[in-house]
């Protein structure tokens, strides 16, 4: 800088300069030196700082000489901001002496049982004790002594003895997670880390305290002497159990999976994973998995084990045999965005039906995903507030609870929740509308009212009028500031009406040009499966059936004419026997869709039912033929995380007996009946997707691998697709190597359709059903994961305690929960969270679950599902 | 076992009131639970907790920290023998062995018939006075093995009105008359 | 010979001193009302003019400590150290049980200086007799309006609130203090960041005083820095309580002027001589924590400056004394013994040294020693403070690690190695040297 530019305006510096073991380096204002000299290749060795938590400068282990007013003085390096002209010392004999001596203190007391703890070999107090420590110890007395480990929670046990009292799991607990369950114990050198008594770390968290140990304390039950670090082998891939794609490195030993870590994402996942997703790895190598191709003879004959060849002749001579408009396409969501691609190019192009779709009913319609301004999880920390329409995020969607959790409290983002009953966010929400189940939108149009001026005066759609005020308050701030607001939407009951849901996101768009939305759907890949075109009218971008019909035509050659039936529709269709043939990818419907008796009368009908999947469940129990498909870590290709982040997976151990991945059972039914797709390889999918599919312009093998793109990218990679074939996409992406450009415009992106719902009559004679996910249910996956199995709770139906004494019966008394299409009999559990009027039954946890009550067309009609209590048997 | 009485349970409330933040009441609480008990029960805690809005076991790590709650039942009489330096110089340790043989009981333990537990303290804030002990924190000073004999023998015939059972907090309490209350405010 | 000055300590042996009639009747109450009619920035002047320094062990000046706190940051909070606990002190209880109005009337003059939100008043625990003293004057006060709303007829309101500690030596440090206040377990706070002044209570402005401090301010307000500065000597103005304990004839707390008595003159003069007229072997100057004092450091002044520059402190006001029969490994150990169990667990080098610490002495004492072993402890000691110097250079968060390293247990043993070497060599202490059996008749509780 000269010294005009000085006198005329000098720019704010932005970055300090800090010596370090007598290199200069470049830091910026406020980061820890720890964090700044590790950045720039100087390692301080550390056992309780970690970059995701508060720094507490505990273990003394980061302890450097930093220079100050007095001189050169030992300080902890992650407690010390830097600061510009710092001198700094890490390796000084009084630094040495320090670290030795801060060591020795912490193996004083941990026993020397390295051969037999599972995280020798990848001990950061091993490692250091080997490099930096002194040779024998001067400590002759005896060591402390504790019960050999101690379960904490169902996953999780702790040693004791060997906890160095660094404070990351009981600071993850509390800061993270959000669930203190874990805390010191006791004083000093008495001190320990524990539970209350009888009240266990019971959090959908626990696994990360067992990743971010610094030492062998915190063990996962799962993992217990499964393997040797030395031994284990791995990958980087996608987490695939739910839509926030949190990145994990697979870890196996042999050619089975022995472990998941989480892998620091900043834009996803901070290094943290869900219980469910760390340990669900468990179903891949399940007794129970389908490994060879069955055929039936007929519904209810014994299974038929045959060749891959037969298997996909007869399913390829019934799907010749009936007409485009006979044959539908169920499910998908699960499965890579290749697979997807793959089976829509085999029901679009080549059979030329649109009757597919990758949802089950169970969500909202697809161009609500594709239409809205869509959002970032980043975009939760920086929003001006954040409105959850939809799910419980912690059941559904567990990371993306401590993303929105980090928001709400380290960022202090306003939260407005709308809900019918308590959720995991309603402690971080600063309004909590409770809504009428059914009433959503009308909860939401009279808060947007509240934020343009128009304060509510009375109870509106069931939510109270200093609430829906408060919320709008909340919004109308965020407005004047020309902040975003990020809508988390999603389905918050599958008993209630999904219309309605979609309005009230319309509502809150058309309320302010600073709306986006994230979506909250919870299954893996559904938006890989929804931009890959898996629904009905829609081509793979994020187009319509009539606005792409010209694109794909030049592409494929064939399209769909007409647009096609959703999940609910072909079950309809083929009840009436109009849908001949269902191919279910992936899924369940009998368990997921929520009308039990329709999907049940479906399947019955079809003359032909193909399934496809991983693992048996109630509705591939009646396919005529069931094809097994390779897994979660069996096979490579990509995923599209809910906020269109297209990140790698990759397989890591073989598939199940003769499992195949089902791009190629796709790709080869396709060539059966007459289209040969081309593909060898599944890169070669990649890359045709990168080609063909406007929004995927540049997402090629290549760009994935790409260090930069380590997060993954998202699409699409132009924020507004051009009326040309992009051939330079932006943002990490670079242009795919000689694309395919048609000569032809480029379909314009969907809109979301304006909807109504109906609003529910209101009726006090019936209680109105709410039910939706929990994250341990009787899915298969979980069910064939036996650590987490066992932490299914059996299903009952939660009411407010004054409906359970107005019906004169008690807490537990098992009661006929009795809707106009069928029945339940389930315990009752009082829950005083819970409105009156409203009942309360979790998913998909009962053999016969909450979808037996559930009917899709008194769903379009009334907007809600209405259940009487009736006593039940005698216990 | 027991959470907070009704009229603890005011008492409780009044607590909070004096705090800008409730967890600010968890000792005194704490405190308050174990006059009513004897001891900090679990379920006294569990009702701490959920007066301060905090987790059972963030109530349980405060607690656990300070030494004089007690997690299980201990004798109406907490003898407790200040051996630190003060005290040591002067008979401190020799006063702790005579009571340790006088009740019959280590240091820690508790009398079979639950009147005395006997523990050993650290500097008591009276070392002017040494040796000195605290019966459930009520002082007595210069204390002689014949004068610590009286001193038992005394409590066994109940002749000490002066010292309520263990737990007990102060006979006088703060209460701060709403007509004269500042008005705390929370942050 | 000098005699006790009397400023804090008159109405010790009174016996209404401790109720509000009793206060009143002898001046209580009129430091606030002139406080009230001053500014607070005046309040703040007249009590840096006076040089109070703090006594609770830092000494540091309590006017520079208030003007430390951010301008203009609010709400900000006063909390009164009174978790006395230090071995050997015994000096804020007596002020607690026999004047608890002169520690609410220097609370209520330090609030309205430093413009507090609310004031705290934080007792150790095990002393319920104090607790109850403070309980009553504070509901004689909130009833007579000197602490409430609209104090002595003003428009100003402060509440002021008693808390019970629990039982943590560790609470005394006033990070530790503050979080121990907030609820928590009292795990001191590492400085920088969070100095009280900027990040305290609920991490606003907050002035941590010890209660001795405080009740020096109705004398301040009332007679003048002027006055209080005729006191003592020129950096250690007015008196300071001195509990003088260990084999003295006569132990007692004294409240002397600051800086010009010496250590010679309390032993002999205030208390009467050595027990059985023997030699002083060693003593404490300021506190379990602080460095040892040997026979030939007696002509001392009770100077914080001259302690320090002699390698020790005058701490809490805390002075035990040892005569020649003195066993110094087994006190050395008792000491250390107690910063072992008093460590709050935080920090690795003192959790696990400070216990490491006391189990070599417990070897030692037990005729395990080894020859290696008092090289062993200095090593330890010197990872929790490195130099082993005083002021203690620190591996920890707080100095109650590097207390228990270079305070006792290295007087002692630069001092007496060879009876450090006798135990080792010979399983027990040199002939003729103990720690105890010295039984004064019993007196009761006063």
């Amino acid at each position: 800088m000269t010294d005009t530019a000085s006198a005329t305006e000098a720019p704010k510096k932005t970055t300090l300069t800090v010596t370090i073991d007598g290199t200069p380096i470049e830091a910026n204002p406020g980061e820890l030196l720890i964090a700044a000299a590790e950045r720039t290749g100087t390692y301080i060795p550390r056992f309780c700082w970690h970059p995701r938590m508060s720094e507490v400068g505990m273990c003394r282990m980061c302890l450097v000489e930093v220079s100050g007013p007095r001189g050169m003085s030992l300080q902890p390096a992650c407690m010390q901001p830097v600061a510009d002209g710092m001198v700094v010392d890490t390796k000084s004999s009084t630094v040495k002496k320090a670290q030795d001596g801060v060591l020795e203190f912490l193996l004083v007391n941990h026993p020397l049982d390295c051969p037999v703890c599972d995280k020798g070999g990848e001990c950061p107090l091993q490692d250091q004790t080997l490099t930096f420590g002194p040779g024998e110890s001067r400590f002759v007395e005896e060591k402390r002594h504790n019960e050999k480990p101690i379960a904490i929670s169902d996953l999780v046990l702790l040693d004791r003895e060997r906890c160095i009292l660094c404070d990351r799991c009981t600071r993850f607990s509390k800061e993270v997670a959000g669930d203190p369950l874990i805390h010191f114990i006791n004083r000093g050198n008495q001190t320990e880390v524990n539970t209350f008594p009888d009240d266990p770390f019971a959090s959908y968290f626990s696994g990360n305290v067992v990743q971010i140990c610094p030492v062998g304390a915190l063990t996962a039950s799962p993992y217990r002497f499964a393997a040797r670090p030395w031994d284990l082998d791995q990958v980087e891939s996608t987490c695939t159990s739910c839509a926030v794609g949190c990145r994990v490195v697979v870890q196996s030993s042999g050619d089975e999976i022995t472990r998941l870590q989480g892998v620091d994402s900043d834009p996803v996942n901070w290094g943290w994973l869900c219980d469910k997703g760390r340990f669900d790895f468990e179903s891949v190598s399940s007794s129970s998995r389908l490994s060879a191709p069955v055929v039936r003879a007929a519904r209810g004959a014994a299974d038929e084990k045959v060749s891959w060849s037969v298997a996909n002749n007869r399913i390829a001579s019934a799907l010749r045999s009936y007409d485009p408009s006979q044959i539908g396409f169920i499910g998908g969501a699960r499965l890579t965005n290749e697979d997807q691609y793959a089976y829509v190019r085999l029901a679009k192009q080549v059979l030329r039906t649109d009757n597919v779709d990758a949802q089950l009913g169970d969500g909202l319609a697809a161009d609500a995903w594709l239409g809205f301004p869509r959002a970032t999880i980043d975009d939760l920390g920086s929003a001006g507030a954040i409105v959850l329409l939809g799910p419980d995020l912690k059941e559904e969607l567990p990371v993306l609870f401590l993303r929105l959790r980090d928001a709400a409290t380290a960022k202090r983002v306003p939260v407005v929740e709308f809900a019918t009953g308590p959720t995991g966010s309603t402690p971080y929400a600063t309004a909590s509308v409770r809504y009428r189940p059914g009433e959503v939108a009308v909860a939401a149009k009279a808060v947007v009212a509240a934020a343009g001026g128009n304060p509510a005066e009375r109870q509106i759609g069931g939510a109270e009028s200093d609430v829906i005020n408060a919320a709008g308050a909340v919004l109308a701030k965020a407005m004047a500031a020309g902040r975003k607001i990020v809508v988390v939407l999603g389905r918050g009951s599958m008993a209630e009406q999904s219309a309605s849901f979609v309005e009230a996101a319309l509502s809150l768009r058309d309320a302010s040009s600073g709306t986006v939305v994230l979506s909250a759907m919870r299954r893996a890949n559904l938006h890989g499966a929804l931009d890959m075109g898996m629904a009905p009218g829609l081509l793979p971008g994020r187009v319509t059936q009539a606005e792409g019909a010209a694109w794909y035509a030049a592409h494929w050659g064939t399209t769909p004419t007409s647009v096609g039936l959703d999940t609910m529709g072909m079950l309809a269709a083929a009840a009436a026997g109009a849908i001949k043939v269902l191919v279910l990818l992936g899924a369940d419907p009998l368990a997921d869709c929520p009308d039990h008796a329709l999907a049940e009368a479906a399947l019955a009908k079809v003359d032909f039912l193909v399934a496809i999947d991983t693992l048996p469940n109630a509705s591939n129990a009646h396919a005529d033929v069931i094809l097994p498909a390779a897994g979660f870590a069996e096979k490579s290709g990509t995923t599209t995380n809910l906020e269109g982040r297209v990140t790698a997976l990759s397989s890591k151990v073989s598939a199940a007996g003769t499992a195949r991945p089902d791009w190629m059972i796709a790709s080869e039914l396709a060539l059966i009946l007459g289209v040969d797709f081309g593909y060898e390889l599944v890169g070669d999918i990649t890359a045709d997707i990168a080609a063909v599919v406007p929004t995927h312009a540049g997402v090629t093998p290549d760009a994935l691998g790409r260090s930069a793109n380590a997060d993954g990218i998202v699409v699409p990679v132009v924020a507004v697709v051009p009326e040309s074939m992009p051939d330079a996409p932006a943002d990490g992406a670079e242009a795919s190597d000689e694309p395919v450009v048609p000569q032809v415009a480029l379909p314009r992106p969907i809109r979301v359709r304006s909807t109504e719902g109906v609003v529910p009559v209101p009726d006090s004679y019936s209680l109105r059903l709410i039910t939706s996910r929990v994250l341990y249910d009787l899915g298969s996956i979980v069910q064939a994961s036996p650590s987490l199995a066992k932490l299914a709770r059996p299903a009952t139906v939660r009411l407010h305690s004054g409906e359970i004494e107005r019906h004169a019966m008690h807490p537990g008394d098992l009661v006929r929960v009795v809707s106009q299409h069928g029945e339940l009999t389930l315990p009752m559990e009082a829950d005083d969270q819970l409105p009156r009027g409203v009942a309360f039954i979790a998913w998909n946890t009962a053999a016969s679950g909450a979808n037996m009550l559930i009917n899709d067309a008194e769903l379009a009609a009334d907007g809600t599902t209405k259940v009487r209590l009736e006593s039940g048997r005698n216990a | 076992m027991a959470r907070f009485s009704p009229a603890n349970l005011e008492r409780a409330k009044e607590l909070l009131s004096h705090y800008p933040r409730p967890k600010s009441a968890t000792i005194p609480m704490c405190h308050l639970a174990q006059e009513q008990d004897g001891y900090l029960t679990e379920d006294a805690m569990g009702h701490i907790a959920e007066l301060v809005g905090c987790s059972n076991a963030e109530v349980y790590g405060t607690a656990t920290f300070y030494e004089m709650f007690k997690f299980h039942p201990v004798g109406t009489y907490v003898v407790g023998v200040c051996t630190n330096i003060a005290c040591l110089l002067v008979g401190g340790e020799e006063l702790l062995d005579h009571a340790s043989d006088s009740l019959g009981i280590r240091p820690g333990a508790t009398t079979a018939d639950g009147l005395f537990t006997l523990e050993e303290m650290e500097c008591l804030a009276a070392c002017t006075e040494a040796p000195c002990l605290q019966v459930n924190y009520r002082y007595e000073n210069k204390v002689t093995d014949e004068g610590f004999d009286r001193l038992v023998a005394d409590l066994r015939a109940g002749k000490r009105n002066d010292i309520p059972r263990h737990g007990t907090l102060g006979a006088v309490r703060q209460s701060i008359p709403a007509d004269r209350r500042a008005g705390v405010k929370a942050i | 010979m000098p005699a006790p000055t009397k400023m804090i300590s008159t109405r010790w042996d009174q016996a209404d001193g401790h109720t509000l009639d009793g206060y009143l009747r002898t001046g209580g109450y009129e430091a606030l009302r002139k406080a009230l009619a001053m500014a607070p920035e005046a309040v703040v002047d007249e009590v840096k003019a006076a040089n109070l320094a703090g006594r609770g062990g830092a000494g540091f000046p309590c006017g520079t400590k208030w003007g430390f706190l951010p301008k203009d940051v609010f709400p900000r909070y006063l909390v009164v150290n009174g978790d006395e606990s230090e071995p050997g002190t015994y000096k804020d209880r007596i002020l607690l049980e026999r004047d608890p109005h002169q520690l609410i009337e220097g609370v209520l003059i330090a609030s309205w200086a430093i413009k507090a939100e609310q004031a705290f008043i934080y007792i150790r625990g095990e002393m319920p007799h104090a607790h109850e003293r403070m309980a009553a004057a504070l509901n004689e006060a909130y009833a007579a309006g000197y602490i409430g709303k609209n104090i002595c007829g003003t428009d100003w309101s402060i509440d002021v609130v008693l808390h019970w500690g629990a039982g943590a030596y560790i609470v005394g440090e006033e990070t530790a203090l503050i979080e121990s206040l907030e609820g928590n377990r009292g795990m001191p706070r590492l400085k920088p960041p969070f100095f009280p002044a900027s990040k305290g209570l609920y991490m606003q402005p907050t002035v941590v005083n010890n209660v001795e401090t405080l009740a020096n301010l109705p004398w301040i307000i009332t007679n003048g820095a002027a006055a209080f500065t005729s006191f003592g000597n020129e950096k250690n103005t007015g008196t300071r309580l001195f509990a003088v304990s260990g084999h003295v004839k006569n132990p007692g707390v004294f409240e002397v002027e600051f800086g010009t008595t010496t250590f010679r003159e309390l032993f002999y003069d205030f208390c009467g001589g050595i027990r059985d007229d023997r030699r002083v072997k060693a003593f404490i100057p300021g506190g379990g924590s602080a460095p040892w004092f040997f026979e030939e450091d007696l002509d001392t002044p009770l100077d914080a400056g001259v302690v320090g520059g002699k390698g020790s402190m005058l701490g809490s006001g805390a002075i035990v004394v040892m005569d020649e029969t003195t066993d110094m490994v087994k006190a050395a150990w008792r000491i250390v013994k107690f910063f072992a169990k008093e460590s709050c667990g935080k920090c690795s080098p003192c959790r696990e040294g400070t216990n490491w610490m006391e189990k070599i002495y417990r070897r030692i004492l037990d005729g395990e020693g080894r020859p290696e072993d008092v090289n062993l402890l200095l090593d330890v000691a010197d990872n929790i403070s490195p130099g082993l110097t005083w002021p203690p250079r620190q591996t920890t968060i707080c100095p109650l690690g590097p207390s228990a390293a270079a305070g006792a247990l290295v007087s002692s043993i630069r001092r007496f190695p060879a009876e450090y070497e006798h135990y080792i060599v010979h399983g027990r202490p040199v002939d003729g040297l103990s720690t105890g059996v010295y039984r004064p008749s019993l007196t009761s509780a006063s």
